[in-house]
């Protein structure tokens, strides 16, 4: 079933045109990622899709509503950048009055617990870590029992294990059965929990898939690096049509490749009789497919 | 409505925490008429003043001292730091109004005028025998139009500064001169006759002297509530058309 249809999203600020063109549909209980660089256009889209701007051209159905509908509100929770509370309001006051302006609100004590803020509740906002503003955030979100969470760079800030956790919590919530809409522009963590991904750059929608079939479509290159036993001549290895380039590393080759490489490389050892020492393979990874997609890296 | 009553409720205790801006705005103004009170020639009744003493005309001017704190300093402050932080936008995602949240702030500062006025007054009467209004429903307009007027303006500040600190600053830099007409330092009473024309057309010079007015027994004059009328109307304009919620 599909809770979000967005067809052909379009909006400018001005004359900067933040959003192209822009498709795309998400399935009931699907964790669907939004990648792209910084300024891609990737907020602004959540953005018109949660309501808080109107589109200038394409049409947004959510739950087969219009995004400006406010009943939406009551089943769409919204992480947003950029959203803070009072410094001085604190963690239970925040959950409790942000619970009362819901129709059928979750059970916040339960929430804090699986967020781990039981033992914040009685901390105000402005004391709480960058973490534990996140998780307040996550549950602000949540706090609505909404059958669709739109987060939008939920980790960016955290440290790596405050990332982790967060990315369990996440995986938590989808089980309980929330479709959720994921802005980010971390690969890792598109790796990670997206069923499917839009990649997004310069306001249009570059690639739609799965982070494995956007990995596998892409024309990948493979490294293989080791130290072999025995020398060996580089032009053995080069004979074989999966191999492009054979590098010297000192004692190390590294060989690049397409295609079933390992294979081809490990048979040229195995017939030179040569065993390959420190073995690795780099391997592409969602970092290369979106190099090639967009032309640059997310971090530019 | 159990939505709003709770999110004044949220505001009234997030401004009593507070401490700088509770306690100029409670308790500051009452802390101004006990000093004055205190000084034995002010209490006593001025040829100067139409048989008045300067304790009685300093109740009005620390009534509308309430106001200017809560409306010019605390209002654009709180307004412009929520948007800045980013609680209006928070708010945008719910079902509730950030409307909602600005009627709940204006109720808290509603609330807080009429306690620290009320306490003024209070004290006013029973240690300085300063007399109540007797022209009740004078004194409750004149209290009305001088605090839309206020907030009028505080709003608009709210609306346009980039910051809550640049809210708090703006705030700072128009309390002192608006002040200064309500006669903070010098009453109108013994303003120089230019300085009295430019208080009545101030908007808390002239809430002052709507107030004064009330407290000895008439309405408030045509001329303020005129102007108190034109700042509502003027900065109230601006005010809606240049507020961005995020």
């Amino acid at each position: 079933m599909t809770v979000i249809e967005v067809r052909n999203l379009r909006k400018a600020y001005g004359d900067t045109v933040a959003v192209r063109d822009v498709s795309f549909t998400v399935e009931a209980g699907e964790i669907f990622g939004i990648l792209g660089p910084n300024g891609a256009g990737k907020t602004t889209t959540v953005e018109c899709i949660s309501g808080l701007r109107a589109a200038d051209g394409g049409t947004i159905r959510v739950l087969g509503r219009d995004p400006g509908d406010r009943s939406l509100r009551n089943d769409v929770g919204v992480q947003l950048q950029e959203s803070g509370l009072p410094d001085k309001l604190t963690v239970r006051e925040a959950l409790d009055l942000y619970s009362s302006f819901y129709a059928e609100p979750a059970d916040w004590r339960a929430l804090t617990r699986e967020l781990g803020l039981g033992e914040k509740l009685k901390t105000s906002y402005a004391k709480l870590s960058g973490g534990q503003k996140q998780r307040l955030s996550i549950a602000l979100a949540l706090i609505g029992s909404p059958k669709i969470a739109i987060l939008d760079e939920l980790t960016t800030g955290l440290d790596p294990q405050a990332r982790r956790d967060t990315w369990d919590l996440i995986e938590g919530v989808r089980a309980s059965g929330v479709t959720i809409v994921l802005v980010t522009h971390f690969m890792e963590e598109a790796e990670r929990l997206c069923d499917r991904l839009a990649v997004i750059d310069r306001g249009q929608v570059v690639a739609l898939d799965t982070p494995a079939g956007l990995i596998a479509g892409m024309d990948t290159e493979q490294r293989i690096r080791f130290r072999p036993s025995a020398p060996i001549d580089d032009a053995l290895l080069r004979a074989r049509p999966e191999v492009r380039e054979v590098h010297r590393h000192g004692s190390q080759i590294e060989v690049v490749g397409t295609g079933n490489l390992l294979h081809a490389v490990t048979s040229v050892l195995a017939v030179n009789e040569i065993i390959a020492a420190d073995l690795r393979i780099e391997q592409a990874s969602l970092d290369d497919a979106f190099v090639q997609l967009t032309g640059r890296s997310v971090k530019e | 409505m159990r939505v709003f009553t709770k999110l004044t409720l949220t505001e009234l205790k997030l401004f009593l925490r507070d401490p700088i801006s509770s306690f100029f705005v409670l308790f500051f103004p009452t802390i101004l008429v006990i000093i004055l009170g205190s000084i034995p020639s002010f209490r006593e009744p001025s040829a100067d003043l139409g048989g008045r003493r300067v304790i009685d005309l300093y109740v009005s001017i620390a009534v509308v001292l309430t106001l200017a704190m809560v409306a010019i300093q605390v209002a654009p402050a709180v307004l412009a730091t929520y948007r800045e932080r980013g609680v209006l936008r928070r708010l945008a995602t719910t079902p509730v109004s950030p409307l909602k949240l600005l009627g709940a702030q204006l109720a808290m500062f509603g609330i807080a005028a009429v306690v620290s006025t009320a306490l003024v007054l209070a004290v006013g009467r029973i240690a300085f025998d300063v007399k109540l209004a007797s022209q009740f429903g004078g004194f409750v307009l004149a209290f009305l139009l001088t605090t839309a007027g206020a907030l009028a303006i505080g709003l608009f500040v709210a609306a346009v500064v980039p910051t809550g600190k640049a809210g708090n600053s703006v705030g700072t830099i128009l309390f002192f001169p608006l002040m200064f007409f309500a006669g903070l330092w010098t009453p109108r009473e013994v303003m120089p006759d230019v300085l009295q024309r430019i208080a009545d057309f101030t908007p808390l010079g002239a809430g002052q002297r709507a107030l004064g007015d009330a407290m000895t027994g008439s309405w408030p004059n045509l001329l303020s509530a005129t102007v108190l009328v034109g700042y509502v109307a003027v900065f109230g304009f601006f005010a809606v058309r240049s507020f961005r919620w995020s």
